[in-house]
């Protein structure tokens, strides 16, 4: 691998991480990962689209009956 | 490795530190550079990240990087899912980080720098940072339960329903501070309130886009609303200097207070997606990228300290809030330090998402150090303004006037040199009308800030924009926290009151959800009112009762923490949460006996209702009431803050009543109690 291709390798992931963090912050997590879990553990099942999986993660942050969206002071 | 190759570059850290301290601790006549602040914070959660987490986690913990995690066990792609720790620490950091590490400081800093940075040191490193890592700890290896849950599994069914009857009231007397201190910033501020005001149809839009545009893009539309909003900023500056629209934007506190309640009510029935959820995505960013920024600026432009390292007003003289450095600093500096609040978030969602048990050290301990880090940000910012132009803004009305000229004379008379021209000029210079009497610590915040932040990028042309842009990164994220916080309460009223009449649980049902958010609402709204109307400025009297209230749920949290302790049979290694727990409940009870019983009226509750009860008695009417009914209204405020604080107190001795006996239970006991999760360890690949 040339060196260059391996610093553009590891800006990816930092890029990814970062953005992968930020995203997280307003609890949406990654849908690659859910995607692939689903596939993977219910073969049987279709997993959610990205639009399913953005809408269940707002509820689940701040929707009925939980408290994840509780805010610090 | 030898000692030395292990522990030597330690030991040069230790050394580093002890020296900024010694800087910053020793008074020389002249100003401290405010980076020594920071090397010496730096250098302090170094080491006790370094030593004294890994003690707890090695020794106390014996975290076990083979053991399955919630995250792991549970697995849906969802809710539990393993994730690097980097990203972790960055989602538990922004969901710990608030406006409390913020103001806390500001306020304290009326005591000089030093009290402050001491408690703000100390207290994340033997108490704040070890509640939120043990917190975390307990919740993870209990498929990642509340904290209610928790305690009701570990301390029985009634210390459980006490402790969530605490968090409701904590959540009410936090939404009525922060609304306070949202309405201090934006009063008589027609800059500040255009600004505020236009990120409701900002975050409608981009609500509207990601439901229905283009779903799920975060990115896109937070950096379209960014620009928007600094369009808003600049387009406030236009508003306010209109001879139209300036006055249309002027508010007095009491119309931003009923203005507020209406929009708390009407936000928190509003569907998520529509509001909240995008304004989430500004705040949350906004935050993370202003704090980058403050830290940036204040490397860069080593800023000198104007406040002394103590003022004479550790006697408790002091005019921004009443009481002696004990035990009032201590309740007073809550987030930063040591914050009960962090309890629900480290039993919330982080827990669910840990990959590997280690990881739990970085980022439970490591994001409070971080948030500690924050506080001493907010405390440079306002030791490195004139004091002059600190206690101006900071003291109330009823003490320096309305006008410059009583102001300067209030002020200098308190020790703190200034003149009439420096108020005007300083107020001109972030383009307010006046900032005299300006307390609740954000415009405070906003103008070192801006202070700082200009030197770096615009100079003194620039101050301005950055004082409303501070303004507005904090009533954002204040706002948010509004919202959130009334549907959170929303819901617990409706499980509480659900337990007598089933069918008010309905969430999903018009009725009750309409009463409940009335019951939650009229509940902060009515402190927010009182605190509006004082005459000594509100955060006097709602301040104390949210650090006390705040205080005493870490107090809680970390009875639990001891009791798991003694349950795990390793109570030779409970000092670790004994000597914290013990420490806040030292503070909340001695603060809230006082806040009760004092004899001295700007303290005391009762002693306060019994002046204003034998003027009323006279028929003499005091300032700020007008009317016999707004005397009796004062008197009954009073009594209602005395009944909260005698609250907090039977609380907190019933809570560590439970947990002695809890633990004294688990230590008669010839095994280990703990209700762990069965362990489970990770398949090897």
């Amino acid at each position: 691998m040339m060196p260059a291709q391996g610093f553009r390798n590891q800006l990816r992931t930092l890029t990814k991480c970062v953005c992968d963090g930020a995203r997280l912050m307003v609890g949406q997590g990654d849908y690659a990962v859910y995607a692939e879990h689903i596939r993977r553990t219910h073969p049987d099942r279709e997993p959610m689209t990205e639009t399913e999986f953005f809408r269940n993660r707002e509820n689940a942050r701040f929707g009925v009956g939980n408290t994840s969206g509780f805010r610090c002071c | 490795m030898t000692a030395i190759q292990k522990h030597g570059p330690w030991a040069l850290v230790g050394a580093l530190g002890a020296a900024a301290l010694s800087i910053v601790a020793v008074e020389r006549g002249e100003a401290v550079n405010a980076l020594w602040i920071v090397v010496a914070a730096v250098c302090v959660y170094l080491i006790a990240y370094r030593y004294y987490s890994k003690f707890i986690a090695d020794k106390v913990m014996r975290l076990d990087a083979k053991r399955e995690t919630p995250a792991l066990r549970h697995n849906d792609g969802l809710d539990y899912v393993p994730t690097n720790k980097s990203v972790l620490f960055g989602h538990h950091f922004a969901a710990i980080a608030g406006a409390g590490p913020l103001v806390g400081p500001v306020l304290a800093a009326q005591m000089g720098y030093l009290p402050g940075m001491l408690w703000i040191l100390a207290g994340v490193v033997l108490a704040g940072a070890v509640q939120d890592f043990m917190v975390l700890f307990v919740s993870m290896r209990r498929d990642g339960r509340s904290l209610g849950e928790l305690i009701r599994a570990e301390l029985g069914a009634v210390p459980g329903v006490i402790a969530l009857f605490g968090t409701f009231l904590i959540m009410i007397i936090l939404l009525a501070v922060l609304a306070l201190i949202v309405v201090k910033a934006l009063a008589e501020s027609p800059w500040g309130t255009f600004t505020v005001m236009s990120t409701i149809p900002i975050a409608i839009f981009m609500g509207v886009y990601t439901r229905y545009i283009r779903p799920g893009k975060i990115g896109e539309v937070s950096v379209v609303g960014f620009v928007l909003l600094m369009a808003a900023i600049f387009g406030g500056g236009q508003v306010a200097a209109s001879p139209v629209w300036g006055p249309a934007f002027t508010f007095t506190g009491t119309q931003l207070c009923w203005l507020l309640i209406g929009y708390g009510f009407v936000a928190s029935v509003l569907p998520v997606w529509l509001l909240l959820a995008p304004r989430d995505y500004l705040s949350t960013f906004l935050k993370i990228g202003t704090i980058v920024g403050l830290a940036l600026g204040i490397a860069f432009v080593a800023p000198h300290l104007q406040m002394p390292a103590m003022t004479k007003f550790v006697d408790g003289t002091g005019p921004v809030w009443a009481g002696s450095l004990f035990p009032f600093l201590f309740i007073t500096i809550a987030c930063g330090s040591v914050s009960g609040f962090h309890a629900l978030i480290s039993s919330g969602t982080t827990p669910k998402l840990i990959a590997n048990e280690v990881d739990a050290r970085f980022v439970g301990y490591g994001a409070m150090l971080m948030e500690s880090f924050v506080a001493i940000m907010a405390l440079v910012s306002a030791c490195v303004i004139d004091p002059g132009v600190y206690f101006t803004m900071n003291s109330p009305a009823a003490l320096v006037g309305t006008t410059p000229e009583t102001a300067a004379a209030a002020v200098t008379k308190l020790g703190f040199a200034t003149t009439p021209e420096v108020i005007t000029q300083t107020a001109a210079d972030v383009g307010e009308h006046t900032i005299i009497s300006r307390a609740g610590g954000a415009p405070t915040l906003a103008v070192g800030m801006a202070h700082i932040i200009s030197s770096a990028i615009g100079g003194k042309g620039m101050m301005a924009f950055w004082y409303h842009f501070a303004i507005l990164f904090e009533a954002l994220f204040i706002l948010t926290a509004v919202d959130a916080g009334t549907r959170a309460c929303r819901f617990m009223v409706q499980d509480l009151v659900g337990l007598v009449a089933p069918g008010f649980k309905k969430t999903d049902a018009w009725g009750p959800s309409i009463v409940a958010t009335a019951i939650s609402v009229g509940a902060w709204g009515y402190f927010l009112y009182q605190g509006v109307t004082d005459p000594l400025g509100g955060i006097n009297t709602l301040w104390p009762l949210f650090g006390i209230s705040n205080q005493m749920l870490a107090a809680v949290a970390l009875t639990l923490c001891t009791v798991v302790i003694f349950k795990m049979k390793r109570e030779k290694y409970a000092f670790v949460t004994i000597i914290p727990t013990a420490w806040l409940c030292i503070c909340t009870l001695t603060a809230g006996w006082q806040k009760i019983f004092s004899a001295d009226p700007k303290i005391g509750f009762l002693a306060h209702a019994e002046r204003y009860a034998t003027a009323a008695a006279e028929g003499k009417l005091l300032a700020p009431a007008k009317s016999a009914d707004q005397m009796s209204q004062i008197i009954l405020n009073d009594r209602i803050d005395a009944v909260l604080a005698a609250l907090f107190i039977a609380l907190v001795v019933a809570i560590a009543v439970f947990g002695i006996m809890a633990c004294m239970k688990a230590l008669r006991a010839d095994r280990w109690t703990a209700l762990e999760t069965e362990p489970r360890m990770v398949a090897a690949e």
